[in-house]
């Protein structure tokens, strides 16, 4: 059965959260190529994950970040911030 | 009372007849604390040698990957107005054309909600708003919407595309930037905003071989208007130009790259063998009045330029030689090209290489034939030069021979 962009988005958040308990920041290039690595057969293509991380991000569940690069995280209290 | 800061090493850069960053930022220092805490910190930092800024990190706006850069200083204590110092992007209109209204606009919601201080513009063109704190991010976003402007560029992603003046100002353009800048804005919206690139992605667009915004250093994507047919001669012109005492042989036709020019001293006229002139601009530059780009025109796409960042400086090679970009079809086929060079790069590149740092480590012959293009003799390293592809024919009749 066809995966919705929903669910494409719930399982990147949980590619998302599994890599920042190792401390380590996903690409939406990494996030992308593992889900269609993943789920090809499942009809899961470039833009159907391009969707699934604007919902991601619309919807406040991830963040862009840049740390010499662009990367996606879930919010938390940033380390430099003077608040 | 703003405290008062002894700038005595800042004050240096105030001396000469040259405009001064100082003088501006004590101008708005006058208003702004954030500005005038600035003072403070940069003094601080000519003194001891070392910079204050931590750079990057989470702040934006919702939605947006891009157009904001967090900084903050790593003595809040000392500079409490500037403990956040965000640096805003917004993208600039099409060949930086403004009304005095808009510009009083951007003033006004930048004096309200942040330090006041501006570049205009920064090096990939945008507006930059530099220093605000995280909580103005949102209203200014906000406002500057209602005003008819974006958040440009910034990060992995398409940087805010930019172009020359164009046939806006230009006689010299040989296509309409403003319009190919604007139409690549408005394709690449979510690319802009949401970065999804192995590292930044710059299209720049001059309308002519003179290439006003440098694209053939700076962009990954440069697309520099040219022209297939004659450069066109007003031979009256050239007797004005002749008697009004330029050494046309010495200042025109021996600076000419090509050495395709001759001129007839007796006869006062000018001769150009347009097979090879190389379309440097030089003897348009020398006559306008006398010589003008052909009506044929067009541009050349070129690939994978870049400032010195992460590696060395790069300059653009060619890629396509002539497109017409007033045909919708050719129009999309470059659209396309773009497209499936982003995909094999956004599968190959390596975090925070740049395109033509890619094509340098797979070579441009395996590159091209990933992005399905055919080499031709015009992708050359230097003009008139080498091919820096080799050519499996050539290759196959020299083993024959052997």
């Amino acid at each position: 059965m066809a995966l919705t962009v929903e669910q494409i988005a719930d399982e990147m958040y949980k590619q998302v959260e599994e890599a920042a308990q190792v401390k380590k920041k996903l690409k939406p290039g990494d996030l992308t190529k593992t889900m269609i690595k993943l789920h090809e057969d499942e009809g899961v293509d470039k833009k159907m994950c391009k969707a699934a991380i604007r919902e991601l991000v619309n919807n406040g569940r991830c963040v862009y970040t840049y740390f010499g690069g662009s990367f996606i995280e879930i919010p938390h209290k940033e380390g430099a911030s003077n608040d | 009372m703003p405290k008062e800061y002894k700038t005595p090493m800042l004050d240096e850069l105030e001396k000469g007849p040259w405009p001064s960053f100082v003088k501006e930022i004590k101008l708005a220092a006058k208003n702004s604390p954030m500005s005038n805490d600035l003072l403070g910190l940069l003094e601080r930092s000519y003194n001891e040698r070392i910079g204050h800024w931590k750079h990057g990190g989470i702040v934006g706006v919702m939605g947006y990957g891009g157009g904001v850069i967090g900084r903050y200083v790593d003595v809040p204590e000392d500079f409490p107005n500037i403990s956040h110092f965000h640096t805003i992007r917004i993208n600039q209109p099409s060949g930086w054309f403004y009304t005095s209204d808009a510009l009083r606009t951007l003033c006004n919601i930048w004096e309200k909600r942040g330090s006041g201080l501006t570049n205009m513009h920064g090096s990939t063109g945008d507006i930059v708003f530099l220093g605000t704190k995280t909580d103005e991010l949102e209203p200014i976003f906000s406002e500057l919407t209602e005003a008819g402007f974006d958040l440009g560029g910034s990060g992995s992603d398409v940087r805010t595309p930019s172009c020359c003046v164009g046939p806006g100002r230009c006689e010299w353009a040989c296509y309409d930037t403003l319009k190919l800048c604007y139409d690549i804005t408005m394709r690449y919206q979510d690319e802009l905003h949401r970065p999804a690139f192995p590292y930044k992605w710059k299209f720049k667009m001059s309308g002519c071989p003179n290439d006003c915004v440098a694209s053939i250093a700076r962009a990954d994507i440069s697309i520099i208007g040219t022209w297939k047919d004659d450069i066109r001669v007003d031979a009256e012109e050239i007797k004005n130009y002749d008697k009004a005492g330029m050494d046309i042989f010495n200042d025109v036709v021996l600076n000419c790259p090509a050495k395709c020019m001759k001129y007839d001293a007796k006869a006062k006229a000018i001769e150009i063998n347009n097979d090879d002139c190389r379309h440097c601009m030089h003897c348009i530059n020398a006559m306008p009045k006398a010589l003008r780009p052909g009506t044929d025109t067009g541009a050349v796409v070129l690939i994978g330029s870049k400032a010195p960042i992460v590696e060395g400086a790069l300059l653009s090679s060619v890629l396509i030689p002539f497109i017409n970009l007033d045909d919708e079809d050719e129009r999309e086929d470059f659209f396309d090209l773009i497209e499936e060079i982003q995909d094999v790069w956004c599968e190959e590149g390596k975090a925070r290489e740049r395109v033509g740092e890619f094509i340098q480590r797979v070579g441009m012959g395996n590159f091209l034939e990933a992005i399905g293009v055919e080499p031709i003799p015009e992708m050359v390293a230097y003009p008139r030069d080498n091919p820096y592809v080799f050519y499996e024919d050539y290759y196959d009749d020299e083993e024959e021979d052997e």
